[in-house]
């Protein structure tokens, strides 16, 4: 399949379109695996979350550059619009939710476990945008922060997303600050008795500690999702 | 295949080939991948169970598990998420010893584990030193991230069967997919053949 777009959305990260010819549709939250080749035959593949909502004609995906990756940084920094790539999926229908499954909808993101759940919300709002959600995003700082424009136009629209940076933050910042504790999630997750159907994407450490606190309040521990992104994304 | 205009990649060093499988690559780190929380059972609540087509279901406290022979084993792991990490260190029981003296019909098992995880196998890939019970990982109590108290480890497939939080085996007749096996990933899990998908 070719790239058909590409733009920038942090200094760490890109936005690949991909033409994917008899793409047979996806959930949003499903990742697909792609797939490298040196010349001489050697080959690399690593798996990416979708960005895209089923409805989006065009495939896109939101790489992450890690240290060392020798995937994610071909990716990020060197694929131009016009190369063929090779891919496979879509991959994994746990981590996935459609407008049939309902809500309250809640999304915890940390990081680049941001762009399985903006698949959610794009699918959400394609199809009408009547699922009650709750959005947490956790990022180390605003240039970090993925898909800010987005984020912000969501909130505009009325919805519950909020922004919490952990590292740095400018002066005039009005979202939450630090580590997301307790009270933090408590304000964003609705109570148990609304039987909220949750979904927490990031690094293991993130993940770990959100999915700990849920269970400490009360979420049934089978309507929480999660899906841990490493340093081994490559 | 096609190549990847200007892709040449960092190639893994060389020796390894007979120790990484196909599409895999090495990792120093221990990443943790789990569909859900992470259950902590109280050791004082902990059993473990053999259950199913027995005559018998066999129970054991934590205090009874380890107070089985346990074996020290050294092995190489594989995620079907492609990182491999070599040379891992495990204490455990053989599931062999749990499974010693047990008459059965079965051909399958299926692993259960606290948070509703399940994984199937055939029983023939569980038996005669190819799997156990773990308790330790690097010489210490197994964290509960990486399954602890204990996980299933079943090196020669990929990790998804290596059921963390382990709480027993069901021994069945029939094969009867497990958590990912229904979800789109391969029914038995040979990291050699690349079995990572159902189409695979």
């Amino acid at each position: 399949m070719r790239v058909t777009g590409a733009h920038r959305e942090t200094a760490r990260s890109r936005t690949l379109l991909l033409d994917v010819p008899g793409w047979p549709g996806h959930l949003a939250g499903q990742h697909v695996d792609l797939r490298l080749t040196a010349e001489d035959g050697y080959h690399a593949e690593r798996a990416y979350s979708i960005a895209s909502p089923p409805e989006s004609a065009e495939l896109a995906l939101t790489v992450e550059r890690v240290d060392d990756g020798e995937v994610s940084s071909f990716l990020v920094d060197e694929v131009r619009v016009g190369d063929e790539l090779e891919l496979r999926g879509p991959v994994g229908g746990y981590f996935a939710w459609q407008v049939a499954d309902g809500g309250p909808l809640v999304l915890l993101g940390g990081g680049s476990g941001l762009v399985p759940l903006v698949a959610m919300l794009r699918h959400r709002a394609a199809s009408g945008g009547d699922v009650e959600v709750h959005v947490l995003v956790s990022a180390r700082s605003p240039a970090d922060l993925l898909y800010r424009d987005e984020l912000d136009g969501y909130a505009a629209a009325g919805l519950d997303v909020r922004v919490t940076l952990t590292r740095t933050w400018p002066d005039d910042w009005a979202g939450g600050t630090g580590r997301v504790d307790r009270a933090g999630l408590e304000a964003v997750v609705p109570g148990p008795g609304r039987e909220p159907r949750v979904y927490v994407c990031g690094p293991t450490g993130f993940v770990e500690h959100v999915a700990a606190l849920l269970v400490e309040l009360g979420h049934d521990p089978h309507a929480i999702r999660t899906e841990r992104f490493g340093p081994t994304g490559g | 295949m096609p190549v990847t205009r200007g892709f040449r990649g960092r190639r893994r060093p060389e020796g390894d080939a007979t120790r990484v499988p196909p599409g895999q690559y090495v990792v120093d780190e221990f990443p943790v991948l789990s569909a859900g929380p992470t259950p902590h059972v109280p050791l004082s609540e902990w059993t473990f169970t053999v259950t199913g087509a027995v005559d018998a279901p066999r129970t054991w406290t934590w205090e009874e598990l380890l107070a089985l022979p346990a074996e020290d084993i050294t092995t190489d792991i594989h995620c079907v998420t492609r990182w491999s990490k070599l040379g891992t260190a495990w204490k455990g029981v053989a599931v062999d010893v749990l499974l010693d003296e047990i008459e059965t019909a079965a051909e399958y098992v299926t692993a259960f584990c606290d948070g509703g995880y399940t994984t199937n196998l055939p029983l023939a890939d569980v038996v005669d030193g190819q799997a156990w019970i773990v308790y330790e990982y690097g010489g210490e109590p197994l964290e509960a991230e990486h399954g602890g108290p204990a996980r299933l480890l079943v090196p020669h497939l990929y990790l998804w069967k290596s059921a963390k939080w382990v709480r027993g085996l069901e021994l069945t007749e029939d094969d009867e997919p497990g958590f990912w096996e229904g979800l789109g990933y391969h029914n038995r899990g040979d990291p050699w053949r690349e079995e990572r998908y159902w189409s695979d």
